[in-house]
């Protein structure tokens, strides 16, 4: 067997019995990358010196003693570069580690590489990255979603053994729906925001992408929890996240959102997220619809709220104090309006025009004040929702993964791509996406999501609920024909 | 709520981001379809909502007042395009 075709788990259980050295499962992830890598761009760079070096040091006995974590480039490494896929964070170096770091650092993980994504995480099929698309292992003349797409891709084409993503309005969950892999977003403040480049603020979470639930969970129980340099997250008290996996779903009660299933989905996605939740049903869960009546509106409000969070967040990079700073200027304005002309792309500079105008004098009460109402109403759908059931079952993504260029010139529709995920980083609330089946397009099979979405602070049900589904399905066993 | 009086270039230009003429004509055609997209947010009355900025009630977190390690002034200048003496250096302000 392959050591890069492994879970985390199942790499510790052969490092920890000395089967295998955490030297040698770096080396192993470099020659894969060296063998399909270019077929799938989803490492930026990697620095496979500094991570034998750091593989030789490690101590085995850690909670993830050796085991290499692809990063998603908007995290801070420290001494690695961290360019959010941007040419203006040209030659950027990461002077800190974020707080996931260090604290994946503390369980003994190496964190590896840089992987693509749309630049500032602001896209769903990361062809938005200034350094090229990354392809979607399954096929590759399709997109492998996004923002996190380098992420989900690497993961998928064992590449990578787990990956650090973020999601802002489905960054995590959507690109791991496409690749076939499991992917989580946690509560709003349950993972620490330190040292990831802010997008929307208020909106933005780092959680995992793996190739299994079991994964998610043990990486869920490193990078949660309290901490002192991010005054949002929250002090409750982090579960053990694997303690209560294999507790099945008998007797948990699901609801079948009605809102999600929709015109404009794919019939054979809805085919197969309904073939999921039946087998939820048989497994023991019991499934009722609900309603979700503010749905509809999620999107408006989240390209009301995103873009105005991030007006304010990009303001930022003026290039005076890192990155790029564009050549001969004369005046101090001349300065800011060419370094963000040439070091900004085309969806960066939409989204800061799109903020800044929602936020402008005379439309701030209009748009901003307005979409911020319709928020509470979004999350009080939520709360509702949760007096009557456990979670929320639906689909992740209303398409599979979609063709290079195919909604590259027409925003609303790449915008589209998220409408079933983006309401839970609205309300704040955790969810994950599992592999639940593949539907043909043109003699390829693409892979399905099952949408898993739980109260806030609840991700050990969403969690038990994805592995019960897991445990009995052979979805994730499934590996993309790439050589 | 409408797109009529969206002006990309004024916008832009509040947002410090020159752009090109094609660029404006393509913002200000996408950006008009986006604007009429999230009108639909006018069909909801929300007279009676309370807005929300955050999706948990934190309010604000105190500790204490003490210094602590920071970055070096070497590692702070290290990512800076121009430095010299151990500041960054900025085009001109004032004449």
């Amino acid at each position: 067997m392959e050591v890069t075709s492994l879970t985390v788990h199942e790499l510790q259980a052969l490092i920890r019995a000395g089967q295998i050295s955490p030297r040698e499962a770096v080396e192993a992830l470099g020659r894969r990358i060296e063998e399909v890598d270019p077929l799938i761009h989803g490492y930026l760079s990697h620095d496979l010196e500094r991570a034998v070096s750091e593989a030789q040091q490690v101590d085995v006995r850690l909670p993830l003693g050796g085991v290499p974590i692809s990063i998603k480039d908007v995290i801070n490494v420290k001494g690695h570069p961290c360019g959010c896929a941007s040419k203006i964070l040209d030659g950027y170096v990461a002077p800190y580690d974020a707080t996931v770091i260090a604290k994946l650092r503390a369980a003994g993980a190496i964190p590896f590489g840089r992987v693509n994504m749309d630049e500032f995480a602001m896209g769903s099929s990361t062809e938005n990255s200034a350094f090229g698309p990354t392809r979607n292992p399954w096929d590759i003349t399709r997109i492998p979603g996004g923002s996190s797409g380098g992420s989900a891709a690497v993961v998928a084409a064992d590449e990578g053994f787990a990956a650090l993503g973020s999601d802002t309005g489905g960054s995590i969950r959507q690109p791991a729906a496409l690749c076939g892999r499991v992917g989580l977003k946690p509560t709003y403040g349950r993972v620490s925001r330190y040292g990831l480049v802010a997008f929307a603020s208020s909106l933005d979470q780092i959680g995992p992408i793996t190739k299994d639930v079991r994964d998610a969970a043990i990486l869920m129980n490193v990078i949660s929890g309290p901490d002192k340099f991010d005054s949002t997250s929250l002090s409750d008290q982090v579960p053990n996240f694997t303690a209560n996996l294999d507790q099945g779903v008998k007797g948990l009660k699901l609801g079948l959102p009605k809102e999600y299933f929709i015109e404009g989905i794919d019939p054979e996605v809805d085919k197969t997220v309904r073939a999921a939740v039946a087998r939820l049903e048989e497994l023991g869960a019991e499934v009722f619809e609900i309603s979700l009546p503010h749905t509809e509106f999620a999107l408006s409000t989240y390209y009301i709220i995103a873009p105005a969070e991030a007006s304010a967040n990009l303001a930022r990079f003026d290039g005076v104090r890192y990155g790029f700073r564009a050549k001969e200027t004369n005046s101090l304005l001349e300065h800011y309006g060419k370094t963000r002309e040439e070091g900004f792309g085309p969806e960066v500079k939409r989204r800061i025009i799109l903020g800044t105008y929602v936020l402008s004098s005379g439309y701030y009460d209009a748009y901003y004040l307005r979409a911020q109402k319709v928020r509470t109403l979004i999350r009080q759908d939520f709360a509702a929702a949760f007096e009557k059931v456990d979670a929320i079952v639906c689909p992740t993504s209303p398409t599979a993964a979609f063709k290079l260029g195919e909604r590259t010139n027409d925003p609303l529709s790449m915008y589209l791509a998220d409408i079933f995920t983006l309401a839970a980083n609205i309300a704040g609330i955790c969810g994950v996406s599992v592999p639940c089946g593949f539907l043909a397009r043109e003699g390829k099979q693409l892979p399905v999501g099952l949408q898993i979405l739980g109260q806030e602070l609840n991700e050990a049900t969403v969690l038990r609920v994805a592995y019960a589904y897991e445990q009995n399905t052979e979805w994730h066993k499934a590996k993309p024909p790439i050589a | 709520m409408s797109s009529e009086n969206f002006d990309v270039e004024y916008v832009a230009d509040l947002a410090r981001i020159k752009l090109t003429p094609d660029e404006i004509k393509m913002f200000q055609t996408q950006l008009g379809l986006v604007l009429e997209h999230v009108a639909k947010l006018n069909q909801i009355d929300v007279s009676q909502v309370e807005p929300m900025a955050h999706s948990f009630p934190i309010y604000n977190v105190f500790r204490e007042d003490e210094t602590r390690e920071s970055l070096e002034r070497e590692a702070a200048l290290a990512n800076a395009p121009q430095q010299a003496q151990g500041l960054f250096i900025v085009t001109k302000v004032l004449e």
